[in-house]
C-alpha cells in the first residue's frame, strides 16, 4: 500500500484532479446549455416533447462509441473527452428542467402574468425559483453519472483516473484499477453532498417545507 | 369606467364571447356569472390582455387597452384568482407589494404599504415575515386581495376568488370583501358561477349563456323579473320564491284596513267594536290617523271599573314596522318579539296598515303552494 503511494502517490493527485476538471467542465457546460434550452423548452411543450425523445434516443448510443466518433471529428485529448461527457450531461438536466418548470403551478405563474410580470420577470422570479428543487436534483444525477464515464475520456487521451483502470488492465495489475476506481467513487460522492448542499442554500426559504430534499 | 363595445373573442372558428357591450360605472360591483363555457372568464381575461381581443374594443378609464403596453395595464389592474397564486418561496410581505418590486418602489414605500393593507384584513404584522403555506386558505386568499390593492388600482378583477374556499370562510371572506370594496370604492369585475355570491355581492349582475350577454340588472332586478327561462332556471326555482319575499316590502303584503278606534272611544263602545270585528284588540288612533296606542280584551277586562275611556288604559310605545321595510326583516322582527302583530306606519307615524302572524302565514302558504296572485286574493278576501 505504502509502497504503492509511493510510486504513484503523485500522479494520482494529477489524475484524480485531471478527472474532476474534465467531469466539471462537462457539466458546467451542460448545465449553461441544458437549463435555458429546458426554459425555452417548456415555452413550446408540443416540441418539447419530442426533441426530449430525440436526445433520449442519442443518449442510447454507448459512450465507447460516442467517444470514438469524436476522434475523427475533434482528435485525442480533453477537448473530445469533454464535449463528449457534455454531450451525456445534457438529457437528465434538460428533462428536469423541462418538467421542473412545467409542473410549476399554474395560478402562481397566471398570477404573475396578472400582476404584470414580463415573461423574463415571470422566468427570474417565479419559474426558475420554484424548479430549482427539480433543476438541482438533474445536475446531481448527471454529476454522479459523468464522473464514473469520465474513466472512458482516458481511452481518447482526455487523461483522468480513467487511465489507471486502462493500465489496470493492460497490465494485469488489480491495484492499479483499484487506485482508479475508489478516488472516482469518493469524488463521486463528494460531488453528491456538495450538490446537495448547494441545492439546500439555492432553494427559496419557503420551498424547504414543501420541497424536502434527501 | 370600463366600457366594453362590441367586443368579440374568436378562438379557430369558435365564437366565446359575442359582440358585447357593457359599461361599467366607477365603484361598481359586477358579477359575470353563468355555465362553464359562456364566456365569462374570457371577457374577464380580455380585460387586462391575458386573453387578446379578436374584434371591438375595451376602454379603461377611457383609455383603449389595445394601445397600452400589455405589462404596464396588467400593473395598473387589480388581479385575484381562484388558485390564489401567492408566491409561496416569497413571503408574505414580498407576495403583497409584488407588484410594487415589478414598479421598482422603495424598501420603504414597500415596507408601509404592506403594513397598511395588513391592517385592512386585521391580520398581525407578525404575517409579513411568513411564508404562504404557513396561513390557512382563508387567509391565503386575504394576501391574495390584498396583493390586487397594493398599488391602489382603480378596478380590480376577481376570477371565482372565494371559490376554493370552505363555505364558512367563504361566507366572512365575501361579507369582509364587500365591506372593504365600499370603504375602499374599487370598480369590481367578479367572475363566479355560484349564484348566491352573486346575489350577495354585485351591484350589477351580468348573466352570460354562449357568450352573448342573457340579462344585466341589478340583484333585485333579476330577481323579480328574469328576462326568460334560461335565467329562471340558471336562478333555480327557490330562489326565485326565496327572491320574492326578499324584495316585497310591508307595504305590499299588509291588510290595509287595520280596526281601529279614535281616542275618546268608551270602552264600552270599544267592545263592541270587538265583537262585531271578532277581534280581541284595538290599535288606538288620533283624528289624523296617528297610532297612538293598542287595547286588548284582557286590559279592558281588568280596568273597566277604573276607567272610562280608551286612552286611559292603552299600551304606548307599541312596536310598529315602516311602510318601506322589506318583509324579510319584519317576518324575523315579528318571529323574534313573540308578537302577534306589527301595526305599521307611514314616515308621519300614520297608521298605514298592519302585519299580523296570518298575514304571514297566507304568505308562507303562498310561497309553498302557489304564486304571488293567491295571496292577493286571500288579502282581497280578509278585507
Amino acid at each position: 500500500m505504502m509502497e504503492f503511494f509511493a510510486t504513484h502517490g503523485n500522479d494520482l493527485l494529477i489524475k484524480t484532479w485531471e478527472h474532476l476538471y474534465i467531469s466539471l467542465a462537462a457539466i458546467l457546460l451542460g448545465v449553461l446549455v441544458a437549463i435555458p434550452l429546458g426554459i425555452l423548452l417548456s415555452r413550446v411543450p408540443n416540441f418539447a416533447d419530442r426533441f426530449i425523445s430525440f436526445i433520449g434516443i442519442l443518449q442510447t448510443i454507448p459512450s465507447l462509441a460516442i467517444l470514438a466518433f469524436f476522434i475523427p471529428i475533434l482528435g485525442v485529448g480533453k477537448l473530445p473527452a469533454i464535449l463528449a461527457l457534455f454531450f451525456y450531461s445534457l438529457l437528465p438536466i434538460l428533462r428536469n428542467t423541462y418538467i421542473g418548470v412545467r409542473e410549476v403551478d399554474k395560478g402562481v405563474v397566471e398570477a404573475g402574468r396578472g400582476m404584470g410580470m414580463s415573461n423574463w420577470q415571470s422566468i427570474m422570479k417565479v419559474e426558475f425559483p420554484m424548479a430549482l428543487p427539480v433543476i438541482m436534483a438533474g445536475v446531481r444525477l448527471s454529476t454522479v453519472y459523468l464522473i464514473g464515464w469520465a474513466t472512458l475520456a482516458a481511452f481518447i487521451g482526455g487523461g483522468g483516473l480513467g487511465d489507471f483502470i486502462f493500465d489496470g488492465l493492460n497490465l494485469y495489475q488489480p491495484a492499479l484499477i483499484i487506485a482508479g476506481t475508489v478516488p472516482a467513487t469518493i469524488l463521486a460522492l463528494i460531488a453528491d453532498r456538495s450538490l446537495s448542499m448547494i441545492e439546500n442554500k439555492l432553494t427559496p426559504e419557503g420551498l424547504k417545507n414543501s420541497y424536502k430534499t434527501a | 369606467m370600463l366600457e366594453f363595445k362590441n367586443v368579440t373573442k374568436r378562438y379557430d372558428g369558435k365564437t366565446a364571447v359575442k359582440n358585447l357591450n357593457l359599461n361599467i360605472k366607477k365603484g361598481e360591483f359586477v358579477c359575470f356569472i353563468g355555465p362553464s363555457g359562456c364566456g365569462k372568464t374570457t371577457t374577464m381575461k380580455m380585460v387586462n390582455r391575458l386573453i387578446g381581443i379578436s374584434g371591438g374594443d375595451i376602454l379603461v378609464e377611457g383609455k383603449n387597452i389595445k394601445e397600452q403596453d400589455a405589462v404596464e395595464l396588467r400593473r395598473s389592474i387589480g388581479y385575484v384568482i381562484q388558485q390564489i397564486g401567492l408566491m409561496p418561496h416569497m413571503t408574505i410581505k414580498e407576495n403583497i407589494v409584488l407588484v410594487g418590486t415589478l414598479l421598482k418602489w422603495s424598501k420603504e414605500k414597500k415596507d408601509q404599504r404592506a403594513r397598511e393593507l395588513l391592517k385592512l384584513v386585521d391580520l398581525p404584522e407578525e404575517y409579513l415575515n411568513k411564508y404562504p403555506h404557513e396561513l390557512s386558505g382563508g387567509q391565503q386568499q386575504r394576501i391574495g386581495v390584498l396583493r390586487a390593492l397594493a398599488a391602489n388600482p382603480p378596478l380590480i378583477l376577481m376570477d371565482e376568488p372565494f371559490g376554493a374556499l370552505d363555505p364558512i370562510t367563504r361566507d366572512s371572506l365575501q361579507d369582509e370583501f364587500k365591506k372593504l370594496q365600499k370603504e375602499l370604492g374599487k370598480t369590481i369585475v367578479f367572475v363566479t358561477h355560484d349564484m348566491d355570491e352573486a346575489l350577495k355581492l354585485g351591484d350589477r349582475i351580468v348573466i352570460m349563456k354562449d357568450g352573448e350577454v342573457v340579462q344585466a340588472d341589478t340583484p333585485d332586478e333579476i330577481l323579480r323579473n328574469p328576462a326568460n327561462e334560461f335565467v329562471e332556471e340558471f336562478l333555480g326555482k327557490d330562489r326565485l320564491i326565496q327572491g320574492r319575499p326578499d324584495v316585497t316590502t310591508v307595504e305590499q303584503i299588509m291588510e290595509n284596513k287595520p280596526i281601529t278606534v279614535p281616542v275618546g272611544t268608551t270602552l264600552r263602545d270599544a267592545i263592541s267594536i270587538m265583537r262585531d270585528k271578532h277581534v280581541d284588540s284595538l290599535l288606538v288612533v288620533d283624528s289624523a290617523n296617528v297610532l297612538k296606542g293598542f287595547i286588548d280584551i284582557e286590559s279592558i277586562n281588568l280596568n273597566h271599573k277604573k276607567a272610562k275611556v280608551v286612552d286611559e288604559i292603552m299600551e304606548e310605545g307599541i312596536y310598529t314596522v315602516s311602510h318601506h321595510s322589506l318583509l324579510r326583516d319584519t317576518i324575523h322582527k315579528i318571529l323574534r318579539r313573540g308578537a302577534k302583530y306589527a301595526p305599521v306606519v307611514d314616515d308621519n307615524q300614520r297608521l298605514v296598515g298592519i302585519v299580523t302572524r296570518a298575514t304571514l302565514a297566507n304568505l308562507v302558504y303562498d310561497t309553498i303552494w302557489g304564486d304571488g296572485t293567491e295571496l292577493e286574493e286571500l288579502t282581497q278576501a280578509a278585507e
